[in-house]
């Protein structure tokens, strides 16, 4: 996707577009402009909410306590809407554009439509934030009634899950436009399928959001009198948690997408990995659960089978992709001759490419620190261990911003290039970036989870309760652990910052991509000597099944660890 | 089972015509996967009667507190 | 690669990789096995909760509460003016949550059961009675009753873990439990 060569073509639309000279793919003029608003909005976004995410984590630091109450609440609401929707959603219409349009070799459907969303968007969310900012909508992120926000935070909230509405339906309508008019064979590829699982998920959100904020909204005006409270928390998780299901979703693409342009792996099997998308479209979505499992009057039946996706069968799913994604990695190595011992392979992968360093420490992040902690978490007794403590925004640090963002980052090392068509600058800082973010984020999330583990609340300003008219002694331990969160927030802090430099440096000065620089110094690994199809069943993959069997037996041990915690608490029935 | 077993799928990987070969029917599994909105369906329905219809219909059922 | 189409047109024909239908294999066994200990724990396990709960006014939630305080007030806590209440074993308790505090504070004597009774006046709040660590949600208009019983003596601090305004930091509670 570098250098017009192309131009003006005709596809029986008026449709200009440029062939890549990297992967050979068409790349629409009008599909490559939305993903790069959509892409440059979400990195604005992340700029804006990584600072209040800092900020957060160093008032939560006892030694530093940095802001007033009032701010720190502001600030923690500013930098969940910031970060947890709009940075990620921003960026996921950025794929759904990509994965749609250019990995089908497709005019994108209504572009005009396309743009439309892209206003409401970007209308909505600043609304929403302005709000935040204004300091009259300090409800969180999960703004559960009866505390009131002022009716632009619902609106503008509002406002964006239309435009995100709509950029699915221009998913969907460019599907139907390949489908017709050819322009790929067969089945779509794995990315787009991936994305297909997004979209899907992401229309129940949208769905969920607006059914909830709509009369959320009208009672914020006064039309409505009351909102039912567990009614609301019950619909509002269907957006909350789901659209973290979006995030999934979209990151396991991401995940196959890199290794593809990197690596030219090729998925261990199709059938598999689209099962395993299959089991998400299917089931991920009901552990929007997790969130209802110590609240008043719902039956244990509807808890244990919504909070295990239906027999734990999106686990599966997600347990298929670790091991089908190094498996990938793994195969495609050894077909280039990195076969010595079990982890050759692994050694001789390019580690000093942001965009295969950022994938790996993607999926090993999300998977033991994400993966387990949410499962246990969503584990209907354990539960009453964890619910509303730092466990909580521990377990989703490790999935939304050590799996997520650091996906999305590390796939915009090969987005600048192929979509910006402008080389990277500052090499060294790019080259070192994912590690700095990945060892920072992960330090939070672990240090987080220990003080939810020691029951510190979250979203809580001080745990020292200097105000209060009782007195309650934390453990020291807890003040440890919030210390070492906030200088591993400061850590992750200097990984954004390092990353908004490189991305934001890259598009205003990198040096233009041309055929040249395409051939000098390629992105995509060659593939076709490595996509042969049945070569993999020749392959053996020990390193893949060592790296498994150490996941597993972490996940059964910490497991059942909680359950030997959960058996020390007062006898509750 | 064999790890070594050859691909099974006789059909070519031809860049030809747009894989309609009479002879192989597309298998029921493949043309779910192969279709979005089949899909969208489901992944809509399934969590809207489990999570959110069931889960009203819980609420709906918890009854006043007697005096 | 997973950026192209298949190759195969009839990849749901191609056979399956030994090692992926083990993983497959013990990784749905692991789900069944996850599944099945929720269940098991609901008929063995001591720490479930009941899921009774009842549709209540703020105003009918508060003249309970403040019945049973009537009743079995022992004493104030120092000089908050804040009630002690030492209900008997056995007996429904109820705890008030409201911006900012937990009201009364409770007394509860060791290995006894009762029966606890948890509304919010005004916003949802949390109840995180700690360092024991067990938390559970707080709605207005809702009544949720769990059956607790102690298993150890102190001093334990119940903490407000959803944020519920300005003063959410300051909400804190107290249960004691004596022999």
């Amino acid at each position: 996707m570098s250098v017009s060569t192309a131009e003006g073509a005709l596809v029986g639309h008026d449709e200009k577009y440029r062939t890549c000279l990297d992967t050979g793919l068409k790349v629409y003029a009008k599909t490559e402009t939305l993903i790069k608003v959509n892409a440059v909005a979400a990195v604005l976004f992340l700029a804006v909410g990584g600072l209040f995410g800092v900020l957060v984590a160093l008032t939560r630091w006892p030694g530093v306590h940095l802001l007033p109450a009032d701010l720190f609440y502001l600030v923690l609401t500013a930098h969940g809407a910031a970060v947890l929707l709009f940075w990620i959603i921003f960026f996921e219409v950025a794929i759904l554009y990509f994965a749609s349009s250019i990995l089908l070799n497709c005019r994108l459907a209504t572009p005009h439509f396309a743009w439309l969303g892209f206003l409401l968007m970007v209308g909505g969310s600043l609304l929403a934030t302005v709000a935040v900012l204004q300091g009259e909508s300090s409800v969180m992120f999960t703004s559960y009634v009866p505390m009131q926000a002022a009716p632009h935070f619902y609106l503008g909230l509002i406002l964006f899950a239309v435009g995100a509405l709509l950029a699915c339906c221009v998913f969907f309508g460019t599907l139907v436009i390949a489908k017709e008019e050819q322009t790929y064979e067969g089945s779509v590829p794995l990315v787009t399928f991936g994305a297909i699982t997004a979209a899907i998920i992401a229309v129940f959100t949208i769905a969920s959001g607006a059914i909830i904020l709509i009369p959320t909204f009208l009672w914020s005006i006064g039309y409505i009198a009351e909102i039912d409270t567990v009614t609301y928390k019950l619909v509002w998780w269907g957006m909350g948690h789901s659209s973290q299901q979006i995030n999934v979703s979209a990151h396991v693409a991401v995940w196959y997408c890199i290794a593809a342009l990197v690596l030219g792996a090729k998925p261990l099997s199709e059938k598999v990995s689209r099962t395993a998308f299959l089991l998400y479209i299917l089931f991920l979505q009901l552990a929007c659960a997790h969130h209802m499992l110590v609240e008043p009057g719902i039956s244990s039946e509807w808890k244990v089978f919504n909070t295990s996706y239906a027999l734990y069968l999106a686990v599966l799913g997600s347990l298929i992709h670790g091991m089908s994604i190094p498996g990938a990695v793994e195969a495609a190595q050894r077909r280039r001759g990195f076969t010595k011992g079990i982890f050759g392979w692994l050694r001789q992968a390019p580690w000093g490419n942001p965009a295969f360093s950022g994938f790996a420490l993607s999926v090993v992040l999300f998977g033991f620190l994400g993966g387990i902690s949410g499962v246990v978490l969503g584990t209907e007794q354990i539960n009453i261990l964890m619910h509303n403590t730092l466990y909580v925004p521990g377990h989703f640090h490790a999935t939304v911003v050590a799996g997520t963002t650091l996906a999305f980052m590390a796939i915009s090392y090969l987005v600048v290039p192929l979509i910006f068509q402008r080389d990277l600058v500052f090499k060294t800082i790019a080259k070192w970036q994912p590690y700095v973010f990945a060892i920072g984020v992960g330090g939070t999330s672990l240090f987080m989870m220990g003080a939810g583990t020691l029951g510190i609340s979250r979203r809580h300003w001080d745990i020292t309760f200097s105000d209060a008219s009782l007195t309650f002694d934390v453990p020291g331990t807890a003040f440890l652990m919030l210390g070492l969160n906030g200088i591993f927030g400061l850590l992750a802090g200097v990984g954004g910052l390092m990353y908004i430099l490189v991305i934001v440096g890259s598009i205003l000065f990198g040096k233009r991509r041309d055929a040249e620089a395409v051939k000098a110094n390629p992105i995509v690994a060659g593939g076709e000597a490595v996509s042969t199809y049945g070569s993999e069943g020749t392959l053996k993959l020990p390193g893949t099944i060592t790296l498994v069997a150490v996941f597993f037996t972490a996940f059964v041990l910490y497991y059942f660890i909680n359950w030997k915690f959960l058996s020390e608490v007062w006898p509750l029935s | 089972m064999s790890d070594q077993a050859p691909p099974s799928a006789p059909s070519e990987p031809t860049k030809s015509a747009a894989g309609k070969d009479p002879s192989e029917r597309v298998p029921a599994m493949q043309r779910l996967l192969d279709n979005p909105f089949l899909l969208l369906f489901l992944g809509v329905t399934m969590p809207t009667v489990f999570y959110i219809i069931w889960g009203i219909m819980e609420l709906a059922q918890i009854p006043i507190a007697p005096q | 690669m997973a950026i192209t189409p298949p190759e195969n047109k009839l990849w749901w024909k191609e056979p399956l990789h030994r090692m992926e239908i083990i993983w497959i294999t013990i990784a749905f066994l692991w789900g069944l096995v996850m599944f099945s200990t929720m269940i098991y724990w609901h008929i063995t396990g001591e720490q479930n909760l009941s899921n009774e709960a009842y549709r209540i006014t703020p105003d009918a939630f508060a003249e309970k509460t403040e019945e049973m305080a009537e009743a079995y007030t022992v004493r104030e806590e120092g000089d908050t003016g804040i009630p002690v209440v030492r209900p008997p074993p056995g007996s429904d308790v109820y705890l008030i949550a409201r911006l900012w505090e937990w009201w009364p504070i409770l007394e509860l004597e060791k290995d006894q059961s009762y029966r606890l009774h948890l509304s919010s006046l005004d916003w949802q709040h949390g109840f995180s009675l700690q360092p024991t660590n067990i938390n559970l949600q707080v709605h207005p208009n809702y009544e949720m009753v769990v059956t607790l019983t102690p298993n150890e003596t102190g001093e334990f601090g119940i903490v407000c873990n959803e944020f519920c305004g300005i003063g959410h930091h300051q909400m804190l509670g107290k249960i004691y439990v004596v022999e």
